[in-house]
């Protein structure tokens, strides 16, 4: 008996050994495990032998069984294991085939830059106002220094709607506003950023609409080389620390002393190039010291209380900044455009 | 201004500085130099030649072979030009010449015969063709006879000249003229100013014995001087003073009319020769024009004038046109001898209208519109009497005949060191300040740190503290100054609450995938109504127009973004990207007026518009269009996003899909429309299938609650319940969804659709709506009997209102 089971165990095992599929193992082990095997057999016949022989042989045959079903279970593992991967092999894609495409929206670049002057600001105490782009003479001209008949109302042809009302041609006339506001009575830091129209034609560097954002800081003693200060900060921020600043004398009717500032010429770092005309220099906003006529429109005492304004132009910024070649590209919305600069 | 470098060393020594560092240095301390031209920058080794021989080629009828000798040797030139001839003095650009445009002189051989060198004409000189004077014009240029055999050329004819183009603002009118320019490059460079030669021998003659002067309009001509020049001999000026009219961008015509030019652009004084004895008269009256009286001017127009016009006559009819234009029947000719020259003061209200109605700018109108020197208004006379007596022989008469109620004052402005160093943020000290007074030629007291200035005539733009602020900084050097932070009190800057909500809404809509975009306020009178939100249109009496628009394009300001957004859908459509989704956050203008006088509401609005493939996907065979619920989806989301509650109604509107449109309500309060374009619109506009929203912004932030209330998270659990009616076909699916809400009450947190079927399973006309229902007690278990009689009591209720049957 004792070599029929070991027999058993031999051949159990090699069938083991032979086995391919789950299905294989499950024929083996039902065929020698169960009720019906030829272990069971094997034991049933146990009554023919000794008191000694029978526990001998008992424990043998447990063994054996033991020892199959180990095998059947090392086996199973081994074979799901194989299983599984070839499943997993069956299951690949082609990682190179493109999504599913989301939708992604965007910022119009103008509002990316006046945002970006917009936080520039606020990050020095500005806050940010608006106003009426359709303004009464005496906001956009005479309560800034321009009165009826003042040459410098040439500069800038205006969209009239009647005599006294018109589109505004800057957004100087929130300075107005804020300063009549606060009535003489306290600082002003502001800016003020908004839509303004001139009487231009629309051509690669010329638009009847534009974007403009202007500046003002009103307050006790302050200096011209205070807005120098603030604005080498604002130009270093905007275009990058290694720009240097500029500035010359110029004329705006709200400003004495005025001025114009140029930074260094990012193309060619000051050396001269076709983008700066050779100068070195690219001019970049317009400011100045607030007239005290200014001042004491809006009801502030210029013997108390002065400041500095200044402007700039966003599409020009965006301009200089990102190479855009044409104005008109800022209003056409031509989605090839709008994509380019869809920084959220 | 085209200032001619050669000209301005007349007046002052600018030493060996390069043309290019000078207007660096001109543009730095306030006026911009904004270009350098060289009139003959390449060009060299021209020279004057005398013609000793001039014969026929014998080889060609139209060129002749000259000897010329042009000092150093007698070269042999073939010259093409008509008007050459013996014993001319030309300019000969000899073999190794370099002519404007690269154009290399070399020896060479012409039908046989050598010739070494050209004879030039003085566009080949690089001249420009409108200086060129016409009896010159179709040959070469001959000087006069006291030029030097071979002396530079170029030199003579100024072409060795560089020209600075002055950008001049408006506050600095000074600068158009040379003396003017002279005292800003002598302030710059620190160097004396020399100026021109007034003084002249008069003859025994009185002036006065020749004319009388009226004013019957001094507030619009305080000054008038008139000079009276006899023995005049008209003919050609002196070739420097040609030349520097040239460089000026001036034609030169005569030597009188070249001599008032050239003082215009020495002094910034305009002059008018009158031709004495075509005057007409011994009296020179200035008044107003009558209404509709005429004059032709110089330029043979007939004009018609009114009181608001100056006009010079001789008591009876108008000879000139103040300050703008001479008339034609007192021109100076070739015959005039003598002269009656006018030097005056004219209001620049009175030219600025004139010139303005007549549409005539002239360099006088500009500089008399700007306003004159009244210092200089008798001395450029004067300085045109000397010119006129040194080169065109006249006899000048002694005296001037004149008007004379001009202010002449110097303003007085007064500054201090400690208040100059306070505005500028400077360290400046008492002798640098009163160095840069000594630069401008100002004149002052100064007590300790106070200096007391007379601000010239000339410079009519300083008249207060900060106009002297300005002058200081800018001789001190804008770049001096320092860069300083200011010291007021910091405060906190900030975005409002509106301000951040506007961002928060654009932020929206760039997530929900939409592309800003700005399209222009100014639209056409038919665009503007085109599609116009109801809430608007009731709001709206008249559209706002410009009262002189440029353009049709560009009349009307908008009640809507929604025209001019189609429109660049179209454009990009028509380019092959007709896959967009645009939106915009702007204002409206309305105007509750019928005839505005008030500024309109600027009213802020989002508007979008989507058409084409929202997704395509193609393979995994996805694709979804753009149609009326992804757009509805979108502005659902904002309005969850704000927390506010919408309504959708079926409405008509203009422009609109008649069944694919809602009007949009927040409690009863209508706030804009979504929808489909209208078919014949999308036509219109080449577009697809176009879906858009205009929202009113102001209202739902006005409603909006900034800071949402703490809702506690439910720690019971929710029963979810489905119920499928079926109604007729034209029952609404949000009205039986209010239905259940109302009956649901709290319980009934939330109603979705699930299903909406209309086919061969359901009776014609019918149509099944499934909904699901979420009951949920944040404070306890539901039972579910409870949920159960709800559900009952629903099914009733849309019963009774909808007719609606549980669907078997
Ligand atoms: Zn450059």
């Amino acid at each position: 008996m004792k070599e029929r089971l070991q027999e058993l165990q031999q051949e159990a095992l090699s069938k083991v050994e032979e086995a391919v599929t789950l299905a294989d193992l499950q024929e083996i082990r039902v065929a020698y495990m169960g009720k019906k095997g030829p272990i069971t057999e094997v034991l049933r016949g146990m009554g023919k032998l000794s008191k000694e022989e029978r526990p001998v042989i008992g424990e043998l045959a447990n063994k054996v069984r033991e020892a199959i079903a180990d095998e059947l279970d090392q086996k199973k593992a081994k074979l799901e294991d194989a299983e599984l991967e070839k499943k997993l092999a069956e299951e690949t894609i082609d990682v190179t085939l493109p999504g599913r495409p989301v939708q992604v929206g965007g910022p119009h670049l103008l509002t990316s830059i006046v945002e970006e002057i917009e936080d520039l600001f606020i990050g020095m105490g500005f806050e940010i106002r608006e106003g009426p782009e359709v303004e009464t003479d005496y906001y956009n001209f005479e309560a800034l220094n321009l009165p009826k008949g003042h040459p410098a109302r040439d500069m800038q042809d205006s969209f009239y709607i009647t005599e006294d009302l018109l589109l505004r041609t800057h957004t100087s006339p929130v300075q107005a506003r804020t300063m009549g506001e606060y009535n003489g009575s306290q600082p002003v830091k502001m800016i003020c950023p908004g839509k303004v129209y001139r009487r231009d034609t629309d051509d690669a560097t010329h638009s009847h609409q534009f974007t403009q954002v202007e500046g003002l800081y009103v307050d006790k003693d302050v200096r011209m080389s205070d807005l120098k200060g603030v604005l080498n900060r604002f130009a270093k921020q905007m275009f990058g620390e290694e720009r240097e600043i500029r500035l010359r004398p110029s004329f705006f009717p709200f400003t004495e002393p005025s001025v114009e500032m140029d930074i260094s010429c990012k193309v060619c770092n000051g050396n001269g190039c076709s983008v700066c005309k050779g100068t070195g220099w690219i001019e970049i906003l317009g400011g100045g010291m607030v007239h005290p006529r200014v001042l004491e429109m809006a009801g502030y005492d210029p013997k108390v209380y002065n400041g500095f304004a200044f402007g700039m132009g966003p599409e020009r910024i965006a301009m200089l900044k990102y190479g855009v070649d044409d104005i008109r590209h800022f209003y056409t919305n031509d989605i090839r455009f709008l994509k380019q600069y869809h920084k959220a | 201004m085209f200032v001619s470098l050669n000209w301005l060393k007349n007046y002052i020594d600018i030493g060996s500085i390069s043309p290019e560092e000078l207007a660096e240095k001109i543009t730095k301390t306030g006026i911009e130099v904004e270009g350098i031209e060289y009139v003959a920058e390449k060009s060299s080794n021209v020279v004057v030649g005398l013609v000793e021989s001039c014969e026929k080629h014998p080889n060609a009828d139209k060129l002749n072979l000259c000897q010329v000798n042009v000092g150093d040797e007698v070269l042999q030139i073939i010259c093409g030009a008509p008007n050459i001839a013996k014993g001319q003095k030309v300019a000969v650009a000899k073999p190794g010449a370099v002519l404007p445009g690269n154009f290399k002189i070399k020896k060479a051989k012409l039908r046989g015969v050598e010739s070494n060198g050209m004879i030039c004409s003085l566009q080949e000189l690089g001249i420009e063709e409108k200086f060129v004077p016409k009896e010159v014009a179709d040959g070469i240029f001959v000087f006069p006879e006291d030029v030097e055999v071979g002396a530079d050329a170029l030199q003579l004819l100024n072409l060795d000249d560089a020209i600075l183009e002055l950008g001049l603002t408006p506050n600095r009118s000074d600068a158009l003229s040379m003396l003017g320019v002279a005292y800003e490059v002598a302030a710059i460079l620190d160097v004396p100013i020399h100026l021109p030669e007034e003084a002249v021998e008069t003859g025994k003659e009185q002036a006065a014995d020749y004319v009388e002067v009226k004013v019957d309009a001094p507030d619009l001509n305080p000054y008038y001087g008139a000079f009276v020049i006899k023995d005049i001999k008209v003919g050609p000026s002196p070739l420097w003073m040609r030349n520097y009219l040239i460089a000026a961008g001036i034609r030169p015509i005569n030597n009188v009319v070249d001599i008032t030019n050239y003082v215009l652009l020495e002094y910034g004084q305009p002059l008018h020769a009158f031709d004495f004895d075509d005057f007409g008269s011994k009296e020179i009256v200035v008044r107003r024009a009558e209404q509709d009286e005429k004059i032709i001017t110089l330029d043979n127009q007939e004009r018609s004038l009114t009181s608001d016009h100056l006009v010079i006559t001789n008591g009876q009819t108008a000879t000139a046109l103040a300050g703008v234009m001479g008339g034609a029947n007192s021109e100076v000719s070739d015959q005039t001898t003598t002269v009656l020259l006018e030097a005056a003061y004219f209001s620049p209200v009175a030219v600025r209208t004139a010139s303005k109605d007549h549409g005539l700018r002239s360099e006088s109108s500009t500089r008399f519109e700007k306003g004159v020197d009244p210092d200089r208004v008798k001395r450029a006379g004067k300085r045109a009497c000397q010119l006129l007596s040194k080169y065109a022989n006249g006899t000048v008469l002694s005296g001037v005949v004149e008007f004379d109620q001009l202010d002449k004052s110097e303003a007085t402005v007064e500054i201090k060191r400690s208040n100059i160093n306070a505005r500028l943020g400077t360290e400046i000290n008492n002798d640098e300040i009163a160095d840069i007074l000594r630069k401008l030629n100002f004149t002052y007291n100064q007590n300790d740190e106070a200096f007391t200035i007379q601000v010239p005539t000339r410079r009519q733009d300083i008249t207060i503290f900060e106009d002297m602020v300005e002058e200081v900084a800018r001789i001190y050097g804008y770049d001096n100054l320092p860069f300083t932070l200011p010291q007021g009190a910091s405060q906190a800057g900030g975005l409002t609450n509106l301000q951040q909500l506007k961002r928060d809404v654009k932020h929206y809509f760039e997530s929900a995938g939409l592309m800003e975009t700005i399209t222009y306020s100014l639209t056409t009178k038919e665009r503007v109504d085109l599609i116009v939100s109801p809430e608007i249109k009731e709001q709206s009496v008249t559209p706002v127009e410009l009262s002189m628009p440029m353009s049709e394009e560009h009349s009307t300001l908008r009640l809507s973004m929604l025209p001019e957004m189609l429109d660049s859908l179209s454009y990009n459509s028509a380019r092959k990207q007709s896959n967009l989704a645009y939106y915009e956050v702007g204002t409206v203008f309305v105007s509750q007026q019928e005839k505005i006088t008030k500024q309109p509401n600027e009213l802020l609005r989002a508007a979008g518009a989507l058409t084409g493939a929202w997704l395509a996907h193609p393979w995994q065979q996805e694709k979804k269009v753009v149609d009326f619920f992804l757009v509805k989806g979108i502005v659902e989301g904002l309005f969850t996003k704000l927390n506010i509650t919408a309504e959708y109604k079926q409405a008509n509107i203009e422009g609109m899909h008649p069944g694919r449109t809602a009007q949009i309500f927040t409690s009863g309060t209508p706030i804009g429309f979504i929808g489909q374009v209208h078919p014949k619109l999308q036509k219109a506009y080449d577009l697809a299938d176009t879906y858009i929203f205009d929202i009113d912004l102001d209202y739902i932030f006005s409603i909006h609650q900034n800071e949402p209330n703490f809702i506690k998270i439910p720690r019971y659990p929710s029963v979810s319940r489905d119920i499928a009616l079926v109604v007729d076909e034209d029952v609404l699916a949000g009205d039986v969804r209010s239905t259940i809400q109302s009956v649901g009450g709290d319980l009934v947190k939330e109603v979705g659709v699930f299903d909406v079927y209309q086919g061969e399973h359901l009776q014609q006309g019918k149509k099944s709506l499934a909904f699901n229902l979420l009951y949920l007690d944040p404070e306890r278990t539901l039972k579910d009997e409870e949920v159960e009689a709800s559900y009952k009591a629903i099914l009733e209720a849309v019963k009774e209102a909808h007719q609606a049957e549980l669907r078997g």
